[in-house]
């Protein structure tokens, strides 16, 4: 734990290791996001990646990256921030390492919004509307069945589990009820993907961020902190629990709402990216800026894996982020079992 | 009872900052108690006794503020400890929960070090003061050498100072502990209120806790509250109020009450009782909605 004091009485905490991860993680994701821009059947050579993010670069360089590839890495950095700052926040509330929003449901709404609009006809703003609005109001369910006696570990949890199986009931009759092609891109949206997404679907993403990282980050990290160590020792401290959880609650169903819209429910990411970070920085608490941090980092690798890993040939970035998200998961807690606690 | 204005008078026996007034307390729509008075002595090492589910538990979560009233209110320093921020009452009175959790991972010292919290903002995260504080807590409680040691990988009892280490960093003059010494062995419960005996005498905190244990309330309580379904039978002195027509009306336990030869507190012995098929039948409790 290193101390900074200026003058004036501030003072400053941090722990060096967990900033050591964050600012490795950034760095790397956007070195990543170098390479990755140049990456493509018309290949750019990073020094003309970092020309053109300059404001200089030959025309046709220009109008590669900045409309056609960095709309998509935009968007791939801000949803995967956003889905792992949510699930960060969502495992440390519910105390519980398997409570994030994919269990609990939330993905799960935002696409039978989705699969509505796909149902009854709409564009593909109507779509990304429905979805956030129905990550939004899977979220005030969540909080109606089981939030009123605070929501603490288990209950949480287990209404998820009900709700995630009553939605995916759900979502699978609204698929049946599509029209074929629209079936097919219902289905696909389902899966999650980046594929085509331009700066209206990041922008919002951006937004949501710009906001809710500094609100739930900087002034909700102590208190959640707080958290983990069960209601009664919190409040006992002072944190005013109600107004923190629905504020840090709330505050993550809507970054997972408005992630979902933008790139459909990317499975595993919001789980795995806080296991990782923790994995990590080895620091107790919501470790929330590293999670952000992994997140993009992991999602804009699952992307480019996903656009060049099959010749010829793009897969949904949600089947990557399935696959090796639910992999690497599955591996990680089978270790733990057997190894360390 | 002390108004706003009498802040300052902590170790006038006759006062007391945390009163509970005409309480009806319960959970959801069951009601533990009624109409039920409480006044913290200051200066007071308060002990809360009574037989499982007489609400003294329940007591102690609606004057820690966890726990909101339907009727009466709880006052602290005179004003309604709900109407005061979170913040400004966990800088005057300190809480031991029974349910507390340390997290995987987080050492004494951090552990210790979260007892700052109410006195901490954004832009002063660690003061001088803070860590002088901690660590004069945890020297008071005898857990300095293990400040590095993962909290997880204590014992009970040591678990249990750590603990107690946290509430003291938060500098209350009053601290409320519920049931510390449960779960713990007959060594460590000793040493636990022993040293909340400590801090008590040299300190001069106010304390308040629940014990299940009579011998124990009565050899370290300066006050105490016996309770039984959900209101108080007697409050005072234990040296005074432990007598056999108080044990029998509030565990309705027939007992003998001889002076412990170690602290000439009284010391409960239960009757010898061999209650077989033939035998007289065991005491009823009567009154038994609790």
């Amino acid at each position: 734990m290193i101390v900074l004091r200026l003058p004036g009485g501030l003072s400053l905490r941090l722990r060096p290791r967990a900033f050591v991860v964050g600012v490795a993680g950034t760095l790397l994701a956007l070195a990543l996001a170098v390479l990755a821009v140049g990456a493509g059947d018309y290949p750019i050579a990073p020094a003309d990646v970092l020309r053109v993010l300059a404001g200089g670069g030959s025309p046709a360089d220009r109008f590669i990256v900045t409309e056609l590839r960095l709309p998509r890495l935009v968007t791939a950095l801000a949803v995967g921030a956003a889905l792992g700052l949510a699930g960060a926040v969502f495992q440390s509330l519910t105390r519980n390492p398997l409570g994030s929003p994919d269990v609990l449901g939330v993905t799960s709404g935002a696409a039978t919004g989705a699969l509505v609009v796909v149902v009854l006809g709409g564009g593909s703003a109507a779509l990304a509307g429905a979805a956030a609005a129905g990550g939004v109001a899977t979220g005030l369910l969540l909080y109606a069945l089981a939030g009123r006696h605070g929501v603490g570990g288990y209950r949480l949890v287990l209404v998820g589990i009900g709700v995630t199986a009553i939605l995916t009931g759900v979502n699978g009759w609204l698929l049946t009820r599509a029209p074929l092609m629209d079936a097919a891109r219902a289905a696909l949206w389902i899966t999650g993907s980046l594929d085509g997404r331009g700066w209206a679907n990041a922008l919002p993403v951006l937004g949501a961020l710009a906001v809710l990282l500094p609100a739930v980050l900087l002034a909700r990290a102590p208190a959640l902190r707080l958290l983990e160590m069960g209601d009664d020792s919190a409040a006992g401290l002072g944190v005013p629990v109600r107004r923190v959880r629905v504020a840090a609650l709330g505050s993550a169903v809507l970054l997972v709402s408005v992630a979902a819209a933008a790139a459909g429910p990317v499975s595993f990411l919001a789980l795995t990216a806080p296991h990782l970070a923790r994995r990590l920085t080895r620091a107790p608490g919501p470790n929330l800026l590293p999670s952000a941090v992994v997140g993009a980092a992991l999602l804009l690798a699952a992307d480019q894996l996903a656009q060049h890993a099959v010749a010829g040939r793009q897969l949904p970035v949600g089947v990557v982020t399935g696959v090796l998200g639910g992999g690497y998961l599955a591996w990680l807690l089978a270790g733990e079992r057997g190894g360390r606690r | 009872m002390t108004g706003p204005d009498e802040k300052g008078t902590l170790m006038r026996p006759d006062t007391s900052r945390l009163v509970g007034e005409a309480l009806t307390l319960g959970y959801d729509r069951r009601t533990v108690a009624e109409d039920l008075t409480v006044a913290v002595p200051d200066g007071s090492f308060t002990v809360i006794i009574g037989p499982n589910a007489c609400g003294k538990s329940t007591l102690l979560r609606a004057l820690a503020r966890l726990l909101r009233p339907a009727r009466g209110t709880v006052l602290l320093d005179g004003a309604d400890i709900h109407r005061r921020p979170a913040r400004q009452v966990a800088r005057t009175l300190g809480l031991l929960p029974q349910s507390a959790v340390a997290p995987d991972g987080l050492t004494v010292a951090e552990l210790v070090s979260r007892g700052r919290y109410p006195h901490q903002g954004l832009l002063r995260q660690w003061s001088r003061e803070d860590e002088r504080v901690v660590d004069r807590a945890m020297a008071d409680t005898g857990v300095a050498e293990l400040a590095d040691r993962p909290v997880d990988e204590l014992s009970g009892g040591q678990r249990q100072r750590v603990w107690i280490a946290m509430a003291l960093a938060q500098q209350t003059p009053l601290l409320l502990l519920d049931e510390p010494t449960t779960y713990l062995d007959i060594a460590h419960q000793v040493e636990v209120l022993d040293l909340c005996a400590r801090l008590h005498e040299e300190q001069g905190r106010t304390l308040v806790a629940v014990l299940h244990d009579l011998h124990q309330a009565a050899r370290y309580a300066t006050h105490l509250v016996a309770m039984r379904a959900g209101r108080v039978v007697a409050a005072g002195d234990p040296r005074r109020i432990v007598t056999t027509e108080l044990v029998e009306e509030v565990f309705g336990l027939p007992c003998r009450i001889i002076e412990d030869p170690e602290t000439g507190t009284p010391l409960v012995l239960p009757t010898v009782r061999r209650s077989g098929s033939d035998g007289e039948p065991a005491p009823t409790v009567a009154g038994g909605r609790c």
